[in-house]
């Protein structure tokens, strides 16, 4: 087991009211799993990913990994974000290079080539992100987290912000580095293709305070055939869950 | 043949402000031709003037020492403002505490201190670069304490997600994410600290431009002297807002216009 969320609950005070955001939330994921955590928006799927990596403490509950309970932010978990997430003032090398500087410079350098070449970013390292897509901004993000080699993935709504094309393609670029990499992923996000398409299994999550409302397991081998039967069957069922079939 | 026509345009272009001035200097002379009375000197008077500075190696001399004392005055600002204004607007207690106290200091003209300065330092260039501190003092701090409200959240995220230490975090992640907005503050604070050295040369030291322009008047009516400092003082003040205009555009500082 490499993460255990062990009932989790999270409230946030406001206006001396206590409100509750995380409720009993109880979750096990293996090693090198890709789990997608989907939920209507606002419902506390960003503030779970924060108790998970150390930024925020949960009121009652605890996170832990490989046994050893989360108590702050730590490398061996990185959290991306969407795209203004990586470092304007910083060139692509540069940005990949955040987490090395411990590292002798040889080996920095070698690590950020082998990152630049996993996200296909040859020929941009001297580039600022200004210059840089939206999809390249977040495959650099990637390779910043990657680049420190963590054990553990948290991507917050990384493609949000993206049109659905670049979107597409970057799914299939992060399924492609997932499995040369195996990391363990956590995933937030609320497009029930993208759960569908990445995900060994979809933690679907009620509206405010989040509830784990049910837990679905993508039996589909990569890379998946978006029309054939079995994937509509899951996508319906996960819409179903969600308690949105057929209703558009 | 395109090339080169657009080339001749971009030309004509910034000629365009070179011939207003031409005009206007033009004017100017005509105006003074038919009015003789030494009100005002003309442009050819200011030119001999210049050129009377330039020999008697004064122009030099003068300019030397007014940029010396706003060097160290704002320099001297910008070296405890900013780490001060960062750390007050870091902590919001701080800056609850402190505001107020700022917001009431920041109204009060550098000018004003000119008698303390004088009582502190006596006259020299230390009280000059006194003055100069105080007026660049406010402005600077009131720049870095808001500057690090507008840091996002998500940049701290990242500096505390990858471990770094609170030193390696201020000079990694917080100063680079507020020097868009420092640079655009030191570069007004600048134009204050030329505004203020001017007045403090006048009171309180015997060189400088600020001081030619008091002393061509005392020491014999030089008008055309007077007029040619406030020429120099404006085309030093134009120079030195080009030099921070360079260094606002560095890429890796200018990142606030395309990345936000």
């Amino acid at each position: 087991m490499k993460l255990r969320i062990d009932h989790v609950f999270k409230s946030f005070a406001r206006d001396g009211a206590s409100i509750p955001v995380l409720d009993d939330i109880d979750l096990e994921v293996a090693e090198g799993e890709f789990i997608c955590l989907v939920g209507p928006s606002g419902c506390g799927k960003s503030t779970l990913l924060d108790v998970m990596g150390g930024f925020m403490k949960p009121t009652s509950g605890t996170v832990t990994i490989d046994g050893e309970v989360v108590t702050g932010p730590d490398p061996r978990r990185i959290l991306v974000f969407q795209e203004r997430g990586v470092f304007p003032w910083l060139t692509v090398e540069g940005n990949i290079a955040f987490g090395l500087s411990k590292l002798p410079r040889a080996e920095r350098e070698a690590r950020v080539a082998h990152y630049v070449r996993m996200v296909r970013l040859e020929g941009f390292e001297k580039s600022y992100p200004s210059d840089l897509s939206g999809g390249m901004k977040q495959r650099l993000q990637v390779a910043r987290a990657l680049a420190v080699n963590p054990d553990v993935l948290y991507l917050d709504e990384p493609f949000g912000a993206l049109d659905s094309v670049t979107r597409l393609i970057m799914r299939a670029e992060l399924m492609r580095i997932w499995q040369t990499e195996r990391r363990t992923i956590l995933f937030v996000t609320h497009d029930i293709d993208e759960a569908v398409q990445l995900a060994d299994r979809v933690v679907v999550l009620s509206s405010r305070p989040a509830k784990i409302k049910d837990i679905l397991t993508i039996d589909l081998p990569h890379p998946r055939n978006i029309s054939s039967p079995r994937y509509l069957e899951l996508r319906d069922s996960l819409l179903d869950k969600i308690g949105l079939a057929y209703s558009v | 043949m395109n090339g080169r026509g657009l080339t001749y345009r971009r030309l004509l272009i910034g000629l365009r402000p070179v011939a207003f001035i031409g005009l206007l200097l033009l004017l100017w002379q005509i105006a003074v031709a038919q009015h003789p009375g030494g009100l005002l000197p003309g442009p050819v008077g200011v030119a001999y003037g210049i050129v009377d500075l330039v020999r008697d190696g004064l122009l030099l001399k003068y300019a030397v020492a007014s940029l010396f004392r706003v060097t160290w005055g704002f320099l001297l600002a910008a070296v405890i403002a900013i780490p001060l204004g960062l750390t007050v607007g870091w902590f919001r207690r701080a800056e609850l505490a402190v505001n107020p106290l700022v917001q009431l200091f920041r109204p009060i003209s550098p000018l004003a201190w000119i008698p303390l300065a004088i009582l502190w330092f006596g006259v020299g260039d230390t009280a000059a670069i006194f003055l100069i501190f105080v007026g660049c003092f406010f402005p600077l701090l009131l720049t870095a304490m808001s500057a690090v409200h507008t840091v996002p959240e998500m940049y701290v995220d990242v500096g505390r997600n990858f471990g770094l230490s609170t030193r390696e975090f201020v000079y990694r992640v917080l100063y680079p994410a507020v020097m868009p907005q420092l640079l655009a503050g030191a570069r007004i604070t600048l134009g204050i600290a030329w505004l203020v050295v001017v007045a403090a040369e006048m009171i309180s030291v015997n060189s400088g431009l600020g001081f030619l322009i008091v002393d061509a008047r005392n020491a014999g009516n030089r008008y055309d002297l007077v007029i040619a400092g406030m020429v120099l003082i404006g085309l030093i003040g134009l120079l030195l807002d080009l030099g921070m205009r360079s260094l606002e555009r560095m890429k890796s500082f200018q990142w606030s216009e395309s990345g936000e």
